[in-house]
């Protein structure tokens, strides 16, 4: 049977409580995994781990979290800034991704703010409908 | 002091799991000052013995090739006391693993006394940090840590699944 989007939202809330020692209040929809609820790099992966056991799927990590590849980048990242280029690179790669706000300054310091909560529900609602 | 906080493993089933034994002896200089007249082996001290477990587990598992360094320590459960004259036994397995990083989860016990519960994530250092330079040369696995699989890596494992292991002395 398929999970419905709160039922998502929920195993993923557990995942993020664990895997960051956050309250469960503090995981919204709009939460920034490192801004909000204090992730660091070492988390991510245990993120990927966490969703790949609670929904049994398996997570390229250039997938949930494509970004660490795209900085090293000269051709998608200039001056501190994404370029057109790495933008749309950026738009393929995490189509679960909301960028209407960072669209408008593409500031790689920002980068970390499109993580969001809802963006791993996504990607995970995505993910499952796909199997 | 020599930084090796097991004695010996026990048990090796490559990529999976891995049981080595800790022999605490009031020989250790620390058990004096923690604390005197009271001796117990500080948990800080176990978790570094259980990330030897599980990173010579996951080091293992890539053919000792990756730097595997402990990353995050997910969890660290104690339920009772180490003194001298106990024997730890460190039970790590392996949960998860990837290009990158890999995540275990670990007991102690203590005869039958359940003392501790840790689970461990591991970082393959060359492939992360955004591609920061670290030396070439295994600096994580020195000939110390290898000798300690030496004897179960070769023969002395009894498991059914223990594959011949290329190399091994």
């Amino acid at each position: 049977m398929a999970m419905s989007r709160d039922e998502i939202f929920q195993d993923v809330q557990e995942v993020l409580v664990d895997a960051l020692g956050v309250d469960d209040d503090e995981v919204t929809t709009t939460a920034t995994l490192m801004g909000d609820l204090g992730a660091e790099s070492i988390d991510f992966l245990d993120i990927v781990f966490r969703l790949e056991k609670a929904f049994g799927i398996k997570i390229p990590r250039e997938e949930l979290f494509p970004a660490e590849s795209l900085m090293n980048n000269p051709e998608f990242v200039n001056n501190g800034k994404l370029t057109e280029t790495g933008l749309s690179e950026l738009r393929n790669k995490m189509p679960h991704t909301d960028f209407a706000a960072f669209e408008n300054d593409p500031d790689i310091n920002k980068l970390g703010d499109l993580f969001t909560v809802s963006a791993i529900v996504n990607y995970v609602e995505t993910k499952l409908n796909a199997a | 002091m020599r930084w090796i906080w097991i004695d010996k493993f026990v048990e090796f089933d490559s990529g999976r799991r891995a049981v080595a034994i800790k022999n605490v002896t009031l020989a250790e200089d620390y058990l004096h000052d923690h604390f005197p007249g009271f001796c117990v082996m500080p948990e800080t001290l176990m978790i570094e013995g259980m990330a030897q477990t599980a990173g010579m587990l996951v080091g293992e598992a890539g053919k000792f090739e990756e730097k595997v360094i402990l990353a995050k320590v997910k969890k660290a459960v104690f339920f009772d006391y180490v003194q001298p004259g106990d024997t730890l036994t460190l039970e790590a397995e392996i949960e998860s693993i990837a290009a990158e990083a890999a995540s275990t989860k670990g007991t102690i016990r203590s005869s039958q006394k359940h003392i501790a519960e840790i689970d461990l994530m591991f970082s393959h250092i060359d492939r992360n940090l955004a591609g920061k330079q670290f030396p070439e040369e295994n600096f994580v696995f020195t000939d110390t840590f290898e000798s300690l699989v030496r004897g179960v890596l070769s023969g002395a494992y009894k498991g059914a699944s223990a594959p011949a292991k290329e190399g091994a002395q």
